[in-house]
């Protein structure tokens, strides 16, 4: 009975079921999408897509595509991945659906790679900074570094000039040296590059994300490297899942902005003709009829391309990840002749072995760059050059160009060439070629869970082939009496380093305690190589078969073989994580470099760190407020071993070259002779405490960090005077000086509004770094004003490193003023009263670099639309505005042999001589520039697995500043007719498919 | 047991790899040596001593001036001047009626305004290159030690001049060091390297220094005239001796106008005779059969390439518009530098008919420098030409380097040296011998007898000298042995930085000692008025 009803009952239920289920079965249908990152419509792998309300779900395979059984139009799909914020999504009645995610300000359990192995991001105790791909700067980026401009806070990064294919200048915290390098490390897919060129060969679009070490906790582990912070790039590379496409391609013109304040031809018609100095008003006759601007005539729209292939997917049944990859950038300078070219390539291969258990990544970057250099003296000699002359004679001889002649008909001595025939005589070429390879082999080892293996070999290979040459038809190669013009030099570079480094990394989780540890220890050898020779051939007729050139320098030899350094080194850091929150990092690096002698030759660099994260505390568990929120504060000490030389320490004699000899009876003999060195000479050290906040509120929309450190260099190494006949030089690379410095970051992000068809970001960074020299002597002398450089003119040093300043601030008089304000040339503050203006009356002026820099950005997301723009700035850098002394003057136009027009400025000073040292030409280089704005529109799909977007951009769309020449942003602070940064409007296309 | 071989010899394996990998890091760089190699035979040596020698003509090891500051063997200074003649010329003529120099290169506007102080960069370029050469001198002599030789296996007899030489050269530049700023620091072979702190010697020690040193090398240096082109010989040491002599009463407060009268004399009766050709001295190939210099400093327009010597006299003194006066003196022109009036006067004619030695460029030129910083107010000379007696060009074919060989001591000086010494009371010469002498520069100078003399004074010395040795870098010298340096009594444009010229303050008369080397070297005091 009991058992029977209980069949009814089943019955009765299993019937039930099936009604369920056929009803079931009559709505349920695939429904097919694509997740991609709304930022620039890239897949989005490895998502999760659940149905609301239950457990069923997939994830996206490395293409971004799911598949998902979906019970009825009601059903709403959630998106999440790591990176992105929660997408809900109504299917209705669609069956193949789009869903662009967007990215989360805050991914704290995003990877974050960190020099030799990675870190969870929550785990992170030191300044690191990371800026991937969709955050990089937008539009015609020629060089990686500018990928990340004014991105993050503590680095500054300054293009050296507007000419194409030009680097840049990267400091984080404002450098730590004076004449060591301040370059920070670059390090590419585990491979620490050589410091010249590191950039300029790596296509900006094989790039994934940048990694920044900031400060020596963090850095640490890069032990004698890394004292001006770490730059770690990782590149993109293959995904499992079907072959995908990506095509993207720029077309970009550029302009020249703005030209030095000159006098017009009529102006400097009227200035010579009117006046009532004889000298001046004797050039008269000199004038010719034609009014031409010479800046106008060497500029030009330059045009510029770039085009960029990709392929990813998987080979060998779809098991072997892979990526393949060209690149080919054309762009001309805004100066004539000037162009920049690079043909680049990638490879990358991840295959994995014995299940999973052995992973190799091969990566092989190949890059060709070749840089046709214009003439930069044609910038300053358009400045200069007589505006009532006409650029062409219709003669034909100096190619037709103007030129002053003597009466027997050869270029005039004394006075200054065409220039445009400057640019268009001058052939000079450098061919850049490099490789940079690496196979990393990380195995995991059976039966110690946690334990893996890391291998890395890396290669790198660099030359440079340079030709320069002149035709003897150009009347700036016309020697001063007899003979032919024309030259032909050639020179030759090449620098290679190898890399070998292991590691073993170990992670467990200790349950018991509540405890992870994360521990890593390994051993790496890198050798660099140098080799150089150069030729010159000088009298060549400008036909191939011209006279051989003499062989000048080269630095290798048999015994020896190059000269080059080599580093071994030893690391380990050590993790440690107390019940999720409480966080301590140890790093320990121990050195050896060749460049010091045995007993200074190892360092040891240390550093511990520890972070709290406040939020997953208890107490602030149920916060609403507070979304994010970690306290961390790190300790740590690093080196700097690239200092000038290779080998300071050795004692050894030096030959003359071939021009240094000298005669005694009939012979010339190779002079040899002992060279100046310091056999005690070792590392510089910096010690860095830093301390961080990092916030997060309201879920997220406003992140920020708030970091300050402070930074002591010591054992600084710089050339100081040493007493004369106890050295073979007068002054010597040794290690005396201290640099400190204490700043802050405020970095700070806010999504103002963030919905479905909408999203707002802004953000902006500011750094305050002001290091200051703190000794600069063995043994202080208060007579020691410091070591002046940085010359203008023939033989005048403008900049000082000196105790108690900035590192390179300017060295100059105060100019005294009449009563209108109106500098009186010649006159200077007597600072010490002695009746005399000399030099123990200059005086520090003004850094050259600035205390403050900051950036802004912001991106604006509407459906298909989005915009975005990104500001840099400076306060409080001082540029010395050496056009304005140097062309500002009356003997500008009125002593050389012809005249020369004067710089509007000389309307003011009413200076006759050039006034070198005076403060009048230091002026307030603070700027805003609104470096880029850029537009998109996302068209979607466009054909069956092919979607495409469209931006366009304009870079340096304007500059605030005070500073009256043509840019403040100089490196060094020097304006000496620089190369003008030019504003650049981009079209591209980015095809997916 | 087993276990433990293993365990032990892993170990060991493992410290001998690292060993052997840590041996990797003793790296030495391509194109050098170590002493040992450098001094391995006598060639090396040789070598050595022509860094010593070559060290007053050539600015670093990679010539010319490749980088302006920091890569010459002075640092800090502008390497084109650092050249001991040119650096030593600049301060001795530059800073008197000479010559002048329009542009500002750094320091130069002090010295030719006579307002120069310690931080003035030519002060310290001449102190830091006559150190140094003076520091390559003393290596040289204690790598070449008896015990150093005999331990290299190493001939005594071929280095022995060598050594000696390199004393002389040492001693030479302790004399100009001590003409120039009176007290420098004193370095020999037998102090340390390194973290010494070399002491100072007052003017009058150093004097005795110098006479001993040069006395002491004599028995060593080869007899006048017989050691190779460019070497020096007795004759050298013997020439140094002579002016310091006839200086004596400036650098000590004792005159030694006998001593210089002798030394003298045993110049004039080495053999030497005057060139019958006053400006074939001048020329690039004045090293050929060259039977009146005592003591040249060797230069090559490729060879030896130095923005100094020749170079810098003939390209100063041109001017790339003065297309004739390039032509003829057969390199560039930077249109520097130009005499004041007061020299050109100092002759019967500015065009070299009457007295050949009065060479000037005066096409488009004024002859009184009323305005400093224009080329065309002064004259430029001639006398210096990069050419060669038969007409042609020197060795550079891009005419920028000069060949000529710059005389340190000539018959002409040591002449001069005996008649102004026996004019000065000094005894074992006479005036008529004297007369004599200067007849044979005059005759030279005339073509004839029309320029001789019967008599003479100690203003016609002066006079004389500036007329025979013009732009040789002797004026400084002797317009302070004459009282006319800083002195009211004689004025020159631009003395004191008038125009009209003024007087200066005669603690000028000696250099100060550079501010740099103060601040580095306790054990030096600054001389007094700076």
């Amino acid at each position: 009975m009991i058992l029977k009803s209980m069949l009814t009952k089943s019955g009765a239920f299993l019937a039930l079921l099936l009604v369920l289920a056929q009803i079931g079965f009559a709505q349920s249908r695939i429904v097919t999408g694509t997740v991609t990152d709304s930022k620039d419509a890239s897949p989005v792998s490895g998502a999760s897509v659940t149905i609301k309300g239950t457990k069923l779900g997939t994830t996206t395979d490395a293409s971004g595509v799911f598949r998902i059984n979906v019970d009825n139009s009601n059903t709403i799909l959630v998106i999440t991945s790591v990176g992105f914020n929660r997408m809900e999504v109504a299917v209705g009645s669609q069956s193949e659906l789009t869903v662009g995610v967007t990215a989360s300000a805050n991914n704290l359990n995003e990877v974050v790679v960190v020099g030799y192995g990675t870190t969870r991001k929550r785990d992170l105790t030191g300044a690191v900074a990371t800026v991937s791909a969709k955050d990089f700067v937008k539009g015609a980026i020629q060089t990686p570094e500018q990928l990340i401009a004014g991105k993050v806070a503590g680095v500054q990064i300054t293009s050296n000039n507007g000419a194409a294919g030009s680097g840049s200048r990267i400091r984080i915290r404002g450098g730590s040296s004076l004449n060591a390098s301040n370059d920070p490390l670059v390090v590419i897919d585990g491979l620490p590059v050589d410091n010249g060129n590191a950039l300029s060969l790596i296509n900006p679009n094989d790039i994934e994300t940048f990694t920044l070490l900031k400060d020596p906790s963090a850095a640490a582990i890069y032990g004698s490297r890394a004292s001006n912070g770490v730059i770690i790039i990782t590149t993109k590379k293959g995904k499992k899942g079907k072959l995908r496409f990506n095509f993207n391609s720029q077309v970009f013109a550029q302009t020249a902005i703005k030209n030095a304040d000159i006098l017009s031809a009529d102006e400097f018609r009227n200035l010579i003709t009117t006046s009532t100095d004889p000298s001046v008003s004797a050039f008269t006759s000199k004038l010719g009829k034609s009014n031409t601007n010479w800046q106008d005539e060497i500029y030009r729209t330059a045009i510029g391309q770039d085009y960029n292939l990709s392929m990813s997917g998987a080979v060998i049944e779809g098991k072997v990840p892979f990526r393949l990859s060209g690149g080919y950038l054309n762009q001309d300078g805004i100066l004539k002749t000037d162009n920049f070219n690079r043909l680049s390539g990638a490879i990358n291969i991840s295959p994995r072995f014995f299940k999973d258990r052995l992973k190799v990544d091969f990566n092989l970057k190949l890059a060709r760059t070749e840089n046709a250099d214009a003439d930069f003296g044609a910038v300053g000699a358009a400045v200069g050059f007589d505006p009532t002359q006409a650029t062409t004679t219709g003669s034909n001889r100096f190619g037709g160009y103007f030129e002053f002649l003597d009466n027997t008909g050869r270029p005039l001595g004394n006075a200054p060439r065409n220039p445009l025939a400057l640019l268009n005589f001058r052939d000079h070429s450098r061919k850049l070629f490099r490789s940079l390879g690496n196979i990393q082999f990380d195995y995991t080892v059976p039966f110690v869970k946690g334990l893996r293996v890391n291998l890395n070999l890396g290669q790198e290979f660099q030359n440079e082939r340079g030709s320069f040459v002149k035709s003897d038809s150009a009347a700036a190669a016309y020697p001063s009496i007899g003979g032919k013009g024309g030259y032909r030099n050639t020179s030759y570079l090449e620098r290679r380093n190898r890399l070998l480094d292991v590691y073993i990394n170990y992670v467990k989780d200790i349950k018991t305690i509540n405890s992870r540890i994360d521990f890593t220890a390994g051993h790496g050898t890198q050798e660099y190589f140098y080799y150089n020779y150069n030729t010159q051939g000088r009298y060549f007729d400008g036909s191939p078969n011209g006279p051989a050139p003499n062989l000048i320098a080269n630095n290798s030899d048999e015994k020896n073989g190059d000269n080059g350094y080599m580093l071994i080194s030893y690391y380990g850091r050590l993790n440690y994580t107390l019940a999720n929150r409480y966080v301590f990092t140890f790093n320990g690096r121990a050195d050896g470099s060749s460049r010091f002698s045995k007993d200074n030759r190892w360092g040891f660099f240390p550093s511990a760190a520890f972070a709290w994260r406040i939020n997953e505390e208890n107490f602030l568990e149920n916060s609403k407020t507070i979304s994010d929120l970690k306290f961390r504060v790190g300790y740590g000490v690093t080196g700097q071993q690239d200092i000038p030389g290779l080998y300071p320490y050795l004692a050894v004699y030096n030959q003359s070259n071939n021009n240094g000899l000298y005669q005694l009876g009939n012979t010339f003999y190779n002079r040899l002779g002992p060279v100046e060195y310091d056999p005690n000479i070792r590392w510089e050290t910096t010690e860095n405490i830093n301390a961080a906040i990092e916030y997060g509120l309201f879920n997220n929309r406003v992140t920020g960090i708030l970091e300050v450190f402070s930074r002591k260099t010591k054992d600084l190494v710089s050339v100081v005077p040493v007493p004369l006949g106890a050295n073979f030089a007068n002054s010597i690379l040794t290690n005396v000086g201290n640099i400190e410095g204490n700043g802050f970051e405020v970095t700070m992000n806010f999504v103002p509004i963030r919905n479905k068809e909408m999203e707002w970001n802004f953000g902006f960074n500011v750094t305050y770094a002001n290091p200051k020299i703190t000794k600069l002597l063995v043994n202080d002398d208060p007579n020691f004003v410091g070591n002046r450089f940085d010359i203008v003119g023939i033989s005048t040093p403008t900049r000082i490193d000196a105790v108690g300043n900035r590192p390179g601030s300017f060295y100059m008089y105060q100019q005294i003023y009449d009563n209108n304000n109106n500098p009186i040339e010649g006159l200077y503050e007597d600072r010490n009263r002695d009746g005399l203006i000399n030099e123990k009356d200059l005086s520090v002026f003004k850094p050259a670099d600035a205390p403050v820099f900051l950036g802004i950005n912001s991106s604006f997301t509407y459906k298909k639309f989005n915009a975005g723009f990104v500001m840099r700035g400076s306060i409080g850098n001082y540029i010395y505005n050496q056009v304005a002394m140097e062309n500002g003057v009356l003997n500008q136009l009125k002593i050389g042999a012809v005249p020369q027009n004067v710089h509007r400025n000389y309307l003011e000073t009413r200076f006759v001589a050039k006034q070198e040292l005076s403060n009048y030409y230091i002026q307030n280089g603070s700027f805003l520039r609104m470096d880029n704005i850029n537009f998109g529109y996302d068209a979607g799909k466009i054909a069956k697995n092919a979607s495409l977007r469209i931006t366009a951009n304009v870079q340096n769309v304007f500059l605030i500043t005070k500073y009256n020449g043509i840019d403040p942003e100089i490196n060094g602070g020097r304006d000496s007719n620089i190369y003008p940064r030019p504003r650049t409007y981009v079209l591209g296309v980015n095809l997916d498919f | 047991m087993k276990k433990y071989i293993f365990r032990i010899s892993t170990v060991l394996m493992a410290v001998f790899f690292i060993t052997a990998c840590h041996k990797r890091l003793d790296k030495f760089p391509a194109n050098t040596l170590t002493a040992e190699d450098a001094y391995k035979d006598e060639l090396g040596y040789k070598r050595v001593l022509a860094r010593v020698y070559g060290s007053m003509v050539l600015t670093s090891q990679n010539a010319p001036a490749t980088g302006g500051f920091g890569s010459g063997d002075v640092k800090g200074v502008d390497e084109g001047f650092s050249d001991f003649f040119r650096n030593y010329w600049t301060i001795q003529d530059m800073s008197t009626d000479m010559a002048k120099w329009k542009y500002a290169d750094e320091g130069l506007y002090d010295i030719q305004f006579n307002r120069w102080n310690a931080g003035n960069a030519l002060v310290e370029g001449l102190y830091g290159r006559c150190m140094l050469v003076i520091t390559f001198a003393n290596e040289f002599l204690r790598e070449s030690s008896p015990a150093k030789l005999s331990q290299r296996g190493i001939n005594p007899a071929a280095i022995t001049p060598m050594r000696a030489e390199a004393r002389f050269v040492r001693a030479y530049m302790y004399w100009a060091l001590m003409d120039m700023y009176g007290s420098p620091a004193l370095v020999t072979e037998n102090d340390p390297f390194g973290t010494f702190t070399p002491p100072q010697i007052s003017r009058a020690n150093l004097f005795n220094w110098v006479e001993t040193e040069l006395k002491a090398v004599d028995a060593d240096l080869p007899a006048p005239r017989t050691n190779e082109y460019g070497r020096a010989d007795k004759a050298a040491a013997w020439a140094i001796l002579a002016r310091m002599y006839l200086n004596a009463q400036v650098y000590t407060g004792t005159p030694k106008y006998t001593e210089a009268i002798t030394y003298s004399k045993r110049i004039i009766d080495a053999g030497y005779t005057l060139m019958g050709n006053y400006q074939w001295l001048f020329l690039a190939d004045n090293h050929i059969n060259n039977t009146e210099a005592v003591w040249t400093l060797n230069y090559d327009g490729v060879k030896s390439q130095s923005y100094g010597g020749g170079t810098f006299l003939i390209n100063g003194n041109g001017s790339g518009d003065r297309a004739p006066l390039v032509q003829l003196c057969g390199l560039g022109g930077w249109g520097a530098m130009r005499a004041t009036e007061k020299i050109p006067a100092l002759f019967p004619d500015f065009t070299g008919v009457i007295d050949k030695r009065s060479l000037w460029y005066t096409t488009d030129q004024t002859l009184n420098m009323i305005d400093f910083f224009e080329y065309k107010y002064g004259y430029p000379t001639t006398k210096f030409r990069n050419r060669t007696r038969s007409g042609g060009f020197g060795n550079d074919p891009n005419r920028t380097f000069s060949d000529i060989d710059i005389p340190i001591s000539r018959l002409a000086e040591i002449y001069l040296i005996y008649a102004e010494a026996v004019k000065r009371g000094g005894t074992g010469g006479s005036d008529a011998q004297a007369v004599n002498y200067i007849n044979l520069i005059r005759q030279r100078a005339y073509g004839s007898n029309s320029g001789n003399i019967g008599t003479y004074d100690l203003d016609f010395i002066l006079d004389e000298r500036a007329r025979e040795l013009y732009w040789e870098g002797y004026r400084r010298m002797d317009l302070i042995r004459y009282n006319r340096y800083s002195e009211g009594t004689y004025l020159w444009p631009w003395k004191g930085g008038l125009v009209g010229g003024t007087a200066f303050d005669a603690t000028k008369k000696i250099l100060p000692i550079p501010s740099k080397q103060l601040a580095v070297n306790p054990n030096l005091k600054q001389n007094p008025g700076y």
